[in-house]
C-alpha cells in the first residue's frame, strides 16, 4: 500500500524529514514502525520499544495494532505539550 | 463555536463581548487565558516557537468541544490557539465558554484546558540560555486530564 508518513516537532527534527511517501508492506502501525526501525541510527532510537511517540491515521489517534489503510496519512509526532 | 488556530494575537475582551452580543439567554462566560511565561524548568526562556499539525489540530480541538458540549449544556464556546513564536508575556490560548449559569461554565472552560493540553497536536520549542530545547510533556497535564474520567 502507498502511505504518506508525516513526523512533527523533535521527531521531524531528529530524523530530518517532515514528511515522506512509502510502499509499504505491512498492515498494522507497530508494522510500520518496524520498517522504520530498520532505517537504523535515529531512527531505531526513536521509535524504539518505550519511547514515548503518538500514532495518528488519518488525524485521527490509533494505537499500535491500529490497521492502515491504503493511501492512509500517517503522523508520528512526540506527546503534545500545547496550552 | 468558534475554533482558532492563527499565529495573530486575539483580544480576550472582543472575544467575549461577541459571545453575548444580541443574545439575551447567557448567564455566565468563563474564560481562561494562558501565556508565555518567562521562566521553565528552572531556566530563562527568551521565546517560544509552537508547531501543530494543520488539520488535525481544528479536528482535535473540535473533539474536545463536542465532548464539553456532551458533558454540559453549554450555549457558546470559543477556542482560539496561537502557533508560531511568542514572547514571554504573549498570549497563548484562549477558552471561553457560555452557560445559563456559572456552575457549567467554569467546569467546561477547565475541562477544555485540560484536554487540549492531553490530545490537540501543538508542540512547543523554548529558546533558552543553554539553547533550544523541546518541552517534554507532563504527567501532571495527564493527570488534569484523567480526574474528568473518574467523575
Amino acid at each position: 500500500m502507498k502511505l504518506r508518513v508525516l513526523y512533527f516537532a523533535r521527531l521531524r527534527e531528529r530524523f530530518g524529514v517532515g514528511e515522506e511517501t512509502l510502499d509499504f508492506a505491512g498492515a498494522t502501525a507497530a508494522d510500520l514502525v518496524a520498517h522504520l526501525q530498520t532505517r537504523g541510527g535515529v531512527w531505531a532510537e526513536e521509535l524504539a520499544a518505550g519511547r514515548a511517540f503518538r500514532m495518528a491515521v488519518n488525524q485521527d489517534v490509533i494505537a499500535l495494532d491500529a490497521l492502515l489503510p491504503d493511501n492512509a496519512e500517517v503522523a508520528i509526532f512526540p506527546p503534545v505539550t500545547g496550552g | 463555536m468558534k475554533i482558532l488556530v492563527q499565529t495573530d494575537p486575539f483580544d480576550l475582551g472582543a472575544e467575549v463581548a461577541a459571545m453575548s452580543r444580541g443574545r439575551t439567554d447567557i448567564g455566565a462566560i468563563a474564560s481562561f487565558v494562558g501565556l508565555a511565561r518567562d521562566m521553565n524548568e528552572g531556566s530563562g526562556v527568551a521565546a517560544m516557537t509552537l508547531e501543530h499539525y494543520p488539520g488535525m489540530t481544528e479536528k482535535a480541538l473540535a473533539a474536545v468541544v463536542d465532548d464539553a458540549c456532551s458533558r454540559w449544556t453549554l450555549l457558546d464556546v470559543t477556542v482560539i490557539h496561537r502557533v508560531g513564536r511568542l514572547l514571554p508575556g504573549d498570549p497563548i490560548v484562549l477558552v471561553a465558554v457560555a452557560g445559563s449559569h456559572r456552575g457549567e461554565a467554569f467546569d467546561a472552560c477547565e475541562f477544555i484546558m485540560d484536554y487540549l493540553k492531553t490530545q490537540a497536536p501543538f508542540w512547543k520549542k523554548e529558546e533558552t540560555m543553554e539553547g533550544d530545547r523541546w518541552v517534554e510533556a507532563r504527567a501532571s497535564d495527564d493527570a488534569a486530564a484523567a480526574r474528568w474520567q473518574a467523575s
